[in-house]
């Protein structure tokens, strides 16, 4: 695909795309939503979605209030659930382009069961999973990504869990297409969730977010700077990272512990739900 | 070409059959137009899922089963969006798992038929055996001030007649409605006749139609808003939220929760006289009546027969809508009989709306009976006769 990005402005994108009744937003100073949003409708304007005929559906959550923003048919579900309402949209109306917007908790923790058999079956729809590392709107607990020893409020003393990475859940699935970016860059999330969009199938692009308010305070990575540098310097190219798994030294090595690994991780083709019904259908029709 | 009608006729089969409970739910939803089913398995309501999985196809629907009864509910209501009619079944513990997704189907104003084979709880229970231990979780399992439907069926007939009804009062009040079947009702094979197109009423939710002037939330003079499926180009905005006539969220309002949640209530309870449905066996002439639903009210019937052939002057009202409960028809009873029996397969749940109708008019007496067995005529015979010397 090109990356040849017809430069909108922000304002453009508002006009065009937004429910101007909304905003302001609900989010933090620093906080990476915006960006989300912002990379999003600069992929929808690339790929020319239609919007009359496009779902965004989202779960409870600060990344779950999305859809809200955007002038398009919206469902603002229950916590977790988003998954099982988006596959009851495309199985009842294959026709409808449906993206997701859900976090961590919500897609991860609360409903991981639903991402799990979502990504089964290959609904064909695109999710964009923010992982903020945390429960952002309840004010800062500790999620199923939370890293080993990060605090929150109810990791006071550090988090003994091992956090989920949930790309090489989807990978593992068989989900059509997988990345990972952090909100720093616009390029590359742009490009993924454009291509996440055409994709034939379960698209699933991960996009890290910096919330200062709820993680980044106790965290060390209170200021906005700070916790946007962060992202840059804990997140590895996937072909650097497989290069330094393979060639570098112990210390290149060692240096990965505690970053993440970032890129497109999977690209292929299945058959959907949708194709599969159809299938059946056109076969067993009186 | 065959119509789709046609196709649901096809679908179906012989006009007579002899067929169980969960296959006349299944029966009943094709023929109100049902082309999405979510389900997951569960005893004794797996037959209900089955025949839909057998039939949707067929007619060029879709079934789809979910990896619990939370995300049935889930695409249930994602379906229900697109415009399809749509239905789940279930029993107690997967009823349980749909209430939250059920309140957001009632805040979001989303029609979808809900059946509930029961089965004794709590918990796992006797999976295999019926009860109505969930007639008071159907009322209030969800969180949150809330009216809600539930018809309770006491025939395989009346089962295939009443989960028309419920699509139709789903469609035309745009919220959940449900069918209250149990494991013994469910499985009990009987004769069914599958009604003829005209015989039965097909109800279409009120359709938006100016984009201009739409405001997805807005009431018309009957307190529903006309609806606008996704993908029509309205552009609606859904969410669980407390939400202003436009469908934004405005969850800190007083005034805009206050407005709403009330006017979700009064939808429902201004057309009780599309809702509510009874039976009445010797009203006019009656000192002891026996007020029941679903299954026991079968035995009741013949109870009634012989308790006045002993002469005692008894009588029978049927309920079939139990929610919102039809306060007004028992209180109109109270006025007349001396004493009212209230036997249920529970430990004594409608037995309490029954008392607030009856407000001490005369004697309500439960009879409860669990374990998955039904009444027996015998007992249910000596406790009329018990009533009889009832002081008034």
């Amino acid at each position: 695909m090109a990356t040849g990005l017809k430069i909108k402005t922000a304002a453009e994108l508002r006009t065009s795309y937004l429910r101007q009744e909304m905003f302001p937003t609900i989010f933090c100073d620093g906080c990476g939503l915006g960006n989300v949003l912002n990379y999003t409708l600069w992929a929808i304007d690339e790929v020319g979605l239609d919007l009359d005929r496009t779902v965004f559906v989202s779960g409870i959550g600060c990344s779950s209030r999305l859809p809200g923003y955007i002038d398009a048919d919206g469902l603002h579900t229950t916590h977790g659930r988003a998954l099982a309402f988006a596959s009851g949209i495309r199985a009842a109306n294959p026709e409808l382009t449906v993206i997701v917007f859900t976090g961590d908790g919500d897609g991860a923790g609360i409903g991981g069961n639903h991402l799990l058999h979502t990504i089964r079956r290959n609904m064909d729809m695109t999710v964009i999973l923010v992982n903020n590392f945390t429960y952002g709107m309840t004010g800062g607990q500790a999620a199923p990504t939370t890293p080993d020893g990060g605090f929150s409020s109810t990791t006071p003393y550090g988090n003994i869990e091992h956090p989920l990475d949930i790309c090489e859940l989807a990978k593992a699935l068989g989900a059509p297409y997988v990345a990972r970016w952090p909100v720093v860059s616009p390029a590359q999330p742009v490009k993924s969730i454009a291509e996440g969009i055409r994709k034939r199938g379960f698209a699933l692009i991960e996009m890290l977010t910096p919330c200062p308010t709820a993680y980044g305070r106790r965290n060390g990575l209170k200021e906005i700077e700070q916790i946007w540098r962060w992202y840059r310097e804990h997140t590895v190219l996937l072909d650097e990272w497989e290069w330094v798994e393979q060639f570098g030294s112990p210390e290149e090595r060692e240096a990965l512990r505690g970053k993440m690994k970032i890129g497109v991780f999977q690209d292929t083709e299945r058959e959907t739900f949708e194709e599969r019904w159809a299938a059946l259908v056109a076969r067993e029709k009186l | 070409m065959s119509t789709h009608r046609e196709l649901i006729r096809r679908a179906l089969g012989p006009r007579v059959q002899f067929v169980q409970g969960d296959d006349a739910c299944a029966y009943g939803a094709v023929l109100a137009g049902c082309t999405f089913f979510a389900g997951y398995p569960i005893t004794p309501a797996t037959e209900v899922a089955e025949r839909m999985a057998e039939i949707l196809p067929r007619i060029g629907g879709c079934y789809i089963q979910m990896e619990d009864e939370i995300a049935s509910m889930g695409a249930l209501i994602g379906a229900s969006w697109t415009g399809a009619k749509v239905m789940t079944s279930t029993s107690g513990p997967g009823f349980s798992l749909m209430q939250e997704n059920l309140g957001y189907a009632i805040m979001t104003e989303t029609p979808c038929v809900v059946v509930n084979v029961q089965r004794s709880g709590p918990s796992t229970g006797q999976p295999t055996m019926g009860a109505y231990g969930d007639m008071m979780q159907a009322r209030w399992g969800t969180h949150g001030d809330h009216e809600i439907i539930m018809l309770c069926p006491a025939s395989v007939q009346e089962a295939l007649e009443m989960t028309i009804v419920a699509f139709n009062l789903s469609e035309r009040l745009r919220t959940p409605v449900l069918v209250f079947i149990d494991g013994e009702l469910g499985h009990m094979r009987e004769r069914l006749v599958i009604p003829n197109d005209d015989e039965f009423e097909l109800v279409e939710r009120p359709r938006a139609t100016d984009r201009a002037t739409y405001r997805p939330f807005a009431p018309g003079p009957d307190l529903v808003p006309p609806f606008a499926p996704f993908g029509s180009g309205f552009r609606t905005f859904v969410t669980g939220l407390t939400h202003n006539e436009d469908g934004l969220p405005r969850a800190s309002s007083a005034a805009i929760h206050d407005q709403l949640v009330r006017r979700l209530a009064a939808k429902i309870t201004n057309h009780l006289d599309l809702i509510t449905r009874y039976e009445e066996f010797y009203a006019d002439d009656c000192e002891i009546a026996i007020v029941a639903y679903g299954i026991t009210a079968r035995t009741c019937r013949d109870v009634v027969e012989e308790a006045r052939r002993r002469g005692i002057k008894a009588g029978l009202l049927r309920l079939i809508s139990i929610w919102p409960f039809p306060e007004h028809i028992v209180a109109r009873w109270a006025e007349r009989v001396r004493a009212m029996l209230v036997p249920e397969m529970n430990l004594g749940q409608i037995v309490h709306p029954i008392r607030e109708a009856v407000a001490g008019r005369c004697v309500v007496a439960p009879y409860a009976r669990i374990g998955g067995e039904l009444h027996s005529p015998a007992e249910l015979l000596e406790a009329l006769e018990g009533l009889q010397w009832q002081p008034a």
